[in-house]
């Protein structure tokens, strides 16, 4: 075991693995993160706390897995290149070891224009493959970037994420990208949201040639829609995804108040067909101010109970 | 070179309201190159700036020098003996400019005209874009003779990130993705081994981020 984390185990322990995500407050309202939380537990394995997402500000990653930890859950503390250089990066990865946590996942972060703070100064002195490298530095060679040392046992022992994104372009060039962070060293990869189920086979079946699969855990990316402007807005502003005409006709073939039940329905049946894809570890179910509606799309895809490992 | 572009003419209105007389002194170096700052456009602001304060019945006395350079003390020698003739002087060089004349002429008013964008090229007539961040240890060699740092929006040396589309980059449709450049360059060129390899983390030290900068040539220094 790298890191000891529950999500590492059920994984290493060969078990489908989901993991859920969870946005912190724009405020301090723990009790908002404590809420979100309730939906969750007995759900997933691992919850993703994002880091600032879409550069909007909101109460720290860190911050929201202790909250998380606080419940009896198990945090993936999400950290991005954006806001922080090699000195902060390093100390929060130490922080948050010593407060308990033990996945990080390591992200470039979305650029600051698309945020509530367009005016901001960014950092990036890292990027995110350079980052899983630091990271991986700390764990394995016990060593800072300085080269300072830190005693056998005083390490950040982290279970090492990154984000793969097999839609963005250039296409033939994706694969090489995870076997990129794969070299840097990632231990797990959550992809972005999937609704192009043919190019997510190809993405995979490239993957899975070159051997991969069996290097890092790959978790597919599952977004329900709750309606279909949800599923007009994913198609036409989100930089990177993609969403085929097939599936926002399917939402909107259905009457408005039944369009969040259509988009659970799909969820499902893409979890499904995920379970047979090889070299698919598991699903990061992202159900963006929707936790509420994970404990049914997690049932109804024969995912409960979650493995005690 | 470094481009540059005025700044719009309400706020140098609005820098020269209580003068009655000024200099505009332009630079005959990059902001010649990219019409931003040279004779002829030291002959239209002066103009701009006459006409505006005439419609006010306020008028404004406006001279003209275009330098060789504004970046040299040996040019801005050239306005000894005059600089103290006016009340304001407006340089229309980039940044180096006022700078060089402010610290030559401590009891002038000195004031930059335009905003100093970038260091770049022309791509057409009329439209210019970034090229280089002066990071102080160039390595484009190494992307395919592209630099990342400066065209990335994230500086990643290990990218495209996730958000590039269509060989765009995520913050806007008009800015290319220099890495969908890069990565198709070295396809192309059959040097996939180039993008394979993870890329060192970056010693920032010769960047600004290592402190204002300063080049010593021992050999040219008399």
């Amino acid at each position: 075991m790298k890191s000891g984390s529950n999500l590492e185990k059920v994984l290493t322990a060969g078990q489908f693995a989901v993991t859920g995500e969870c946005g912190p407050p724009r405020s301090a309202h723990a009790d908002e993160v404590r809420h979100k939380a309730q939906h969750l537990k007995g759900m997933v394995d691992s919850v993703n706390v994002t880091d600032n997402q879409t550069s909007v500000v909101r109460m720290s990653s860190l911050a929201g897995s202790l909250i998380l930890r606080q419940e009896g859950l198990e945090p993936n503390m999400q950290m991005v290149c954006r806001d922080r250089n090699r000195i902060a990066m390093q100390s929060d990865v130490m922080g948050a070891y010593a407060l308990g946590v033990r996945n990080l996942l390591c992200l470039s972060g979305d650029h600051q224009k698309f945020g509530d703070h367009p005016e901001a100064k960014n950092v990036f002195d890292l990027d995110s493959i350079q980052l899983i490298q630091t990271v991986r530095q700390l764990r394995d060679e016990r060593k800072l970037l300085s080269g300072q040392e830190m005693p056998e046992g005083h390490e950040p022992r982290m279970f090492i994420g990154a984000a793969v994104n097999p839609f963005a372009d250039p296409f033939a060039f994706r694969v090489h990208r995870l076997a990129k962070k794969i070299a840097a060293g990632v231990d797990f990869v959550q992809t972005q949201c999937i609704y192009n189920m043919p190019k997510f086979r190809e993405y995979m079946k490239q993957a899975v040639d070159m051997g991969l699969h069996e290097k890092c855990f790959i978790l597919a990316g599952i977004t329900p829609m709750k309606s279909l402007g949800m599923a007009r807005y994913m198609s036409k502003f989100v930089p990177g995804m993609d969403v085929p005409d097939d599936i926002i006709n399917r939402v909107k073939a259905a009457d408005k108040k039944d369009q969040a039940k259509v988009g659970i329905e799909m969820a499902v049946e893409q979890i499904q067909e995920m379970k047979e894809i090889p070299g698919v570890a598991g699903v990061h179910i992202m159900a963006i101010e929707w936790e509420e509606r994970v404990p049914e799309i997690v049932k109804a895809a024969g995912l409960l109970p979650r493995p005690q490992v | 070179m470094i481009v540059a572009e005025r700044k719009p003419i309400e706020e140098i209105l609005d820098m020269v309201k209580d003068f009655k007389k000024i200099l505009v002194v332009g630079c005959k170096g990059c902001v010649t190159v990219c019409n931003a700052g040279g004779t002829k456009e030291v002959g239209i602001l002066a103009s701009i700036l006459r006409l505006a304060r005439d419609k006010e019945n306020n008028p404004l006395e406006v001279d003209e020098l275009t330098l060789e350079r504004q970046c040299d003390p040996e040019y801005i020698e050239q306005l000894d003996g005059k600089a103290g003739d006016y009340d304001g002087i407006l340089s229309m060089a980039c940044s180096i400019g006022p700078q060089y004349i402010s610290s030559r002429f401590p009891k002038s008013l000195v004031y930059p005209t335009l905003n100093t964008n970038f260091l770049g090229g022309s791509l057409e007539h009329g439209v210019w874009a970034e090229f280089c961040q002066a990071c102080g240890n160039c390595k484009i060699h190494l992307f395919g003779g592209l630099c990342p740092i400066a065209r990335c929006s994230k500086s990643l040396l290990n990218g495209p990130c996730g958000g590039s589309s269509d060989g765009k980059c995520e913050i806007s449709k008009d800015v290319d993705c220099v890495w969908h450049l890069i990565v198709e360059k070295l396809m192309e060129q059959g040097r996939m081994d180039m993008l394979t390899g993870v890329k060192p983390i970056k010693d920032w030290s010769t960047s600004r981020d290592g402190g204002p900068r300063k080049i010593i040539r021992e050999d040219l220094k008399l």
